[in-house]
């Protein structure tokens, strides 16, 4: 595939076995900088499996093996000296159902930076008030930061998900179906805030809804039973599609 | 987290015999206007049995304690609470007799921290190691045998203090004997232990994997998700096993009883030779004259006993009660 654009993480022949189960077969896909990359495809065809090889989550999962490697810049991501926690620093990942912790709102997004070792009160202050407001969310949070993170609306505790990502600086933001859950209003409010952030981050975000990945994302991958079917531009996936199989899912012709 | 459970469920129960609304319309997922009219009879019976059971229990315990109250509270009339409670002189057979328990409370009370001491920090560990670090199959090994330990009779735990244990501790600390209250805080430990690790498991490992999987995505270490995402929301499972731990280590007697070292006077340090409450009821229950004084003051014992698990529960109670409010 001819690649005119730079290149920030990439896929070698990456494929994922749930115990014997082959999940992801052999995909190599590469990553644009500083641009928003769609994962398109039906249901249970490997796209929440697929993101998670970025920041090697699916290491949590028993019996899971991986063959290929991912490269982060050119770091070999699956080579054995990597430290995974230096990695999901770099990488960062949202759910998708917000998942705040049972705690404060403050103490979310304080998290990250504590758990790597930040533990200067000043300092905290100025990174949860940074990340509020690049996440679009301090206005709502900042006159009740001690209260419980359980106590926001579902569009507001993603949005605190992706304060809370930010708060440890990631490189790549991975996101998973982050809309999934929400309604429309805060749906938009999240692809408006992708788009603020892709200046300084690398997004990758997986998806289910084709108006989502046509409107907010500058390239798409479409994937099928763990097989990558075609990755181009969004602009070309969705008008000029080079595989009939991708034409049929857009077009909403799939079954 | 199934037994955690427990008074939760009790103060459901409560508020239903108290006549409060029935929030069971959908009892097992099934709402009543759509569901046969034969399983509608058969949730019904099933609701009849529960509260029956809630109520029974109720009866029961009801019972026990004016059981208690009526044999053990007309010593007062002879023995002054404060003196019976605060006094160390313990002559149940003398003419007249001295009724002074505060020898064997504090007794009760310095094993059973001990235990606790020891108990609690092992237990959590072992419960996180179960829960987050060990791989499936030894989980499935490793847990049934804990489980296991907690039904060996605590007779048999005696007598490995009295044989094994007791004379390791009576060097170590160069002690006239090996008999007293380390050693048996130290088997106490272990009988609450297979609670502690038990409960503590089954509430970690219910602890959402949402918060683990954001933790882990942050960078957070296994070490790290442990103590500030798991145990924390795991907490009040965690404290409802130290909890019945306690339970379990405050009433147990056949332990302390053959390994405490029986002393009666009051102990000032752990290593002493000590009494229990429920080792000195157990030994002298069977001299003591039906309905006589020592009788009584036995039974008043048996109150103050009574009395302390209530108030361990009680505050136990409104520690989660808060917690839960916090992040309700
Ligand atoms: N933890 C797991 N263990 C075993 N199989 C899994 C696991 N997670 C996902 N799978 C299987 O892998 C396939 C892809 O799942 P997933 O990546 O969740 O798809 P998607 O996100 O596109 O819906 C599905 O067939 C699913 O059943
Ligand atoms: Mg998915």
């Amino acid at each position: 595939m001819m690649l005119d654009f730079s290149v920030k993480m990439k896929t070698e022949s990456i494929s994922l076995f749930y115990d014997k189960t082959e999940a992801l077969k052999k995909i190599s896909l590469a990553i644009p900088a500083h641009q928003i990359t769609a994962i398109i495809g039906p249901s249970g065809c490997g796209k929440s499996s697929f993101l998670r090889l970025f920041n090697r989550m699916n290491d949590l999962i028993w019996k899971a093996r991986v063959t290929g490697q991912v490269y982060l810049d050119a770091v070999p991501l699956y080579d054995p000296k990597i430290d995974v926690v230096e990695l999901r620093k770099r990488v960062g990942m949202v759910f998708q159902k917000p998942n705040p912790f049972p705690m404060s709102i403050f103490e979310n997004i304080a998290f990250g930076p504590r758990v790597h070792g930040c533990h200067d009160k000043a300092k905290l202050d100025e990174i949860v008030e940074r990340c509020c407001l690049r996440a679009a969310l301090w206005d709502e949070v900042k006159d009740k930061l001690r209260d419980s993170a359980f106590a926001l609306s579902g569009g507001q505790q993603q949005r605190l998900c992706i304060a809370r990502v930010l708060a440890v600086d990631p490189e790549v933001i991975l996101l998973d179906e982050p809309c999934s859950a929400l309604d429309p209003a805060s749906t938009m409010r999240i692809e408006e805030l992708m788009q603020q952030l892709k200046s300084q981050y690398t997004i990758i975000i997986v998806t289910h809804n084709m108006q989502q990945a046509g409107r907010a994302s500058d390239y798409t991958a479409f994937m099928l039973m763990g097989d990558l079917i075609e990755f181009s531009s969004t602009k070309e996936v969705f008008t000029s599609p080079k595989d009939k199989r991708t034409e049929d899912y857009i077009t909403g012709r799939w079954g | 987290m199934r037994r955690a459970s427990g008074t939760e469920n009790q103060k459901k129960r409560e508020g239903r015999l108290a006549g409060k609304t029935v929030v069971e319309n959908s009892f097992f997922g099934i709402h009543p206007l759509l569901a046969s009219p034969k399983k509608f009879s058969k949730e019904n019976l099933i609701r009849w049995i529960i509260t029956a059971t809630g109520w029974i229990t109720v009866i029961i315990l009801t019972l026990i304690m004016l059981l208690l109250f009526t044999e053990g509270l007309p010593i007062f009339s002879t023995t002054n609470p404060f003196s019976f409670i605060f006094t160390t002189d313990w002559y149940p057979v003398s003419d007249p007799p001295v009724f002074g328990i505060l020898s064997f409370i504090v007794g009760s009370l310095m094993v059973t921290l001990t235990a606790l001491v020891i108990a609690v920090p092992i237990g959590v560990a072992a419960s996180a190691f179960l829960a987050e670090i060990a791989t499936p199959t030894l989980r499935e090994i490793i847990k049934p045998i804990i489980e296991l330990l907690a039904g060996l009779p605590s007779i048999v735990l005696g007598f490995i203090g009295f044989l094994l244990l007791a004379p390791v501790v009576q060097n170590a600390f160069h002690l006239s004997t090996g008999l007293n209250g380390l050693t048996a805080g130290i088997m106490l430990a272990f009988i609450c232990l297979p609670t502690i690790v038990s409960i503590s498991e089954d509430s970690l490992s219910a602890v959402p994997k949402e918060y683990k999987e954001a933790a882990y995505a942050l960078g957070a270490t296994k070490w790290q998700t442990i103590r500030r995402v798991l145990i924390p929301a795991a907490r009040s499972g965690i404290m409802a096993s130290v909890m019945l731990g306690v339970g379990r280590a405050i009433g147990e007697t056949m332990v302390v009883l053959m390994v405490a070292g029986g002393r009666l006077a009051l102990p000032n340090f752990i290593t002493d030779p000590l009494s229990a409450m429920t080792g000195r009821i157990a030994i002298e229950i069977n001299n003591a004259v039906f309905g006589g004084l020592q009788y009584q003051a036995l039974f008043a014992m048996g109150i103050v006993l009574f009395l302390m698990t209530l108030a361990v529960n009680i505050i136990a109670d409104l520690v989660l009660e808060k917690q839960r409010r916090r992040y309700a």
